[in-house]
């Protein structure tokens, strides 16, 4: 927390692509024209209002935003404390957050004259989303996810298959997140001229974390509005899930300079932090260079990555988007771990209290409401992000419980 | 540039022939028998030698190098073991450069000013620095640099026009052309293209180009060597090393095997002009 507050935390990134000393553009040279190419077609992009009309009616109109602001009665009884809103990003079309920042991306592809997609996946919801745009944009796709997740995601992968991708499976490593990410990159550096890498949350090189970051900060934005009409008022925290970080930074970046905004970003714990099974790694990790950014990690002493193990798989990632790192040193984003059965316990209860299956992502998210919202006034307000549904993870709950479905 | 590299490379020009570079992974697979690989490489006939410094994650790298990689981390290959591979090498020859080439997150772990002083004490010449594009020269090239060690830079093929001078700027040693859009060990580089390309790059700069990626034979190794400076053999060397394991371990052919490899590619990058 050396890092001086800067006057704005919602300036960044700059000319470089860093957030403070986080982010950049560590690329093989065959990708710098690509990355360059981006983003010049991004920065023409965001101020062309042909552009954003598109967008925004696709956002209506295909994904069915705006998403509710759910005041969630029950639960807020339960727990005692401060009022607990839910921003519902599971109800949208594909059933996460991930679509806001795919049909920003898509529609970015086909300015750019691409005519391939190709994408990474770890629960399969990012993997879901972009097979769902490149059909509703007439595209080829290829998902790289990691053996592991297509195990233990299996409705997700025929999903995607339904919807025409064509699924890789990545054994290397330990066949999670981090490996489908360097198949990509590798399949990317391999058909560099006509592919379009849709890259699912706020990390890579420069300019992903800020173009993922501002396609979904329209979670934030809706909040903001919402939130005024409910309550006639900002609301007192914010929390949500990070394992890259899309969903978090969306809901967290309108309000950065909204002082009064107390802001929560919740890391899979996995197992626990004393041993080497979880992906916490703001809390346990510390700056490295991984998929093009400087950005907290977990590696060993000499700087080799080490896997991460969360029961969430959207979580499973040793990395987290540059901007989360540099909020962490700025300190003006608190992140807390979250383990594994901590997780469990709130997912069965929103079942149970509010009817809504959660995905794990942010029943991670929810546990940590459950530990602050009854230490604060009644009159408090916490916003959490639900950025994803929990229909993908009953057989891995199921599991969890020893329960045979 | 170093004075090796320099040495080197004048000495090629008089011969009228290109370099042949080698690169092998160090620690693959275990320390003693790379030690071994490398001292013998330059009677093998390699005229510049790369070695590897492994990562958990090379996302430039096809199968075999990854799996190297791998392999030498399960060893305990890592920084301070790759200097030691380099001190041993200097003990008997004192004129072959040495690059070394990886990925950054272990030199920014490791420290990068230690790293660049520990390597420069230890007898490196340059490195190669996957992920280290001109935009982050700070972080590296620049200090590296100032302690006269070179800072080899990749150019490919989608390095156009305006690109070209930001790779050539800062860029030292030599310069090493990516024949093909893709991973180390992937699809053979057409001759013809990569002539065209060298010849393009030469018109801009008197640094000598050095072609990599996808070349695996003697035959290809002469084809590319008539337009280029020198000619970079990676993954066929290390698939050698991987054919001749006993498991993970190392067998009585491994590098004798490895070394015949080098020998028989040398033969075709010695005649590539003649």
């Amino acid at each position: 927390m050396n890092v001086q507050s800067p006057n704005s935390f919602r300036m960044g990134p700059d000319e470089e692509g860093q957030f403070g000393i986080f982010g950049g553009r560590f690329v093989a040279e065959t990708l710098m024209p690509n990355i360059l190419e981006l983003d010049e077609a991004y920065t023409k992009a965001k101020k062309d209002p042909e552009f954003l009309s598109e967008l925004e009616y696709l956002n209506k109109h295909y994904t069915g935003r705006p998403s509710p602001l759910y005041f969630a009665e029950r639960l807020t009884e339960h727990l005692g404390g401060a009022k607990v809103y839910f921003k519902r990003d599971e109800l949208n079309h594909t059933g996460s957050h991930k679509i806001n920042n795919c049909l920003g991306q898509i529609l970015l592809a086909k300015r750019m004259g691409k005519k391939r997609i190709i994408a990474e996946t770890g629960a399969g919801q990012h993997g879901v989303a972009s097979a769902t745009v490149a059909a509703r944009f007439g595209y080829p796709c290829m998902v790289y996810m990691g053996a592991k997740d297509v195990h233990r995601q299996s409705p997700n992968v025929f999903r995607m298959k339904l919807l025409g991708a064509e699924i890789e499976s990545v054994t290397a490593g330990a066949g999670t997140l981090k490996d489908a990410m360097n198949e990509a990159l590798r399949d990317w550096v391999t058909n560099v001229e006509d592919t379009y890498y849709l890259i699912g949350t706020a990390a890579g090189p420069h300019p992903y974390p800020e173009l993922v970051r501002d396609f979904q900060s329209v979670i934030g934005k809706e909040t903001r509005e919402q939130i005024q009409e409910a309550e006639g008022r900002l609301p007192d925290m914010l929390i949500a899930s990070v394992g890259g970080g899309s969903n978090a930074i969306g809901l967290f970046h309108p309000f950065l300079d909204d002082e009064s905004v107390q802001i929560v970003g919740v890391e899979a714990g996995g197992k626990g932090l004393d041993g080497d099974e979880h992906c916490a790694s703001l809390t346990a990790g510390r700056p490295g260079v991984l998929h093009g950014n400087r950005t907290y990690l977990l590696q060993d002493a000499e700087g080799q990555i080490e896997e991460g193990a969360s029961i969430s798989a959207g979580l499973d990632y040793p990395g987290i988007g540059p901007e989360h790192s540099w909020l962490k040193d700025t300190g003006r984003v608190e992140y807390v771990p979250i383990m594994d059965t901590e997780a469990l316990e709130a997912f069965q209860l929103l079942c149970r209290l509010e009817g809504i299956i959660p995905a794990l992502e942010p029943s991670h998210a929810l546990a940590e409401v459950v530990k602050r919202a009854p230490a604060m006034d009644k009159d408090q307000i916490i916003v959490m992000n639900l950025c994803g549904r929990g229909d993908k993870d009953v057989h891995t709950v199921a599991e969890a419980l020893g329960i045979e479905v | 540039m170093t004075q090796r590299m320099t040495n080197r490379f004048a000495k090629l020009a008089e011969e009228n022939r290109p370099a042949f570079v080698t690169y092998f992974m160090g620690g693959d697979p275990n320390f003693e028998t790379s030690v071994e690989i490398m001292k013998g490489l330059p009677a093998a006939g390699a005229d510049v030698i790369e070695l590897g410094m492994p990562f958990s994650d090379p996302m430039a790298d096809g199968p075999s190098i990854q799996a190297a990689g791998l392999r030498a981390l399960k060893q305990g290959q890592n920084l301070t073991r790759t200097f030691d591979m380099v001190r041993a090498f200097r003990e008997h020859d004192e004129e072959t450069p040495i690059v070394l080439m990886g990925y950054y997150n272990p030199i920014y772990q490791y420290g990068s000013e230690k790293f660049l002083d520990d390597a420069k004490e230890a007898g490196v010449d340059g490195m190669i620095i996957v992920d280290l594009p001109p935009e982050m020269d700070e972080e590296l090239c620049i200090p590296a640099l100032s302690r006269d060690l070179n800072f080899i830079r990749l150019a490919t093929p989608t390095t156009d026009e305006k690109r070209l001078p930001k790779v050539l700027s800062n860029t030292s040693g030599f310069l090493y052309y990516v024949s093909i859009n893709g991973i180390t060990g992937a699809a053979a580089p057409k001759p013809e293209e990569v002539a065209k390309s060298v010849t393009h790059i030469k018109a801009k700069t008197d640094i000598p180009i050095c072609v990599g990626f996808g070349v695996r034979t003697a035959e290809q190794a002469a084809v590319i060597g008539r337009a280029a400076d020198g000619v970079v053999v990676g993954s066929a060397i290390v698939s050698t090393v991987a054919e001749s394991l006993n498991g993970d371990q190392p067998t009585e052919n491994t590098v004798s095997n490895t070394l015949e490899l080098v020998a028989s590619i040398a033969e075709g990058v010695r005649t590539a002009r003649n």
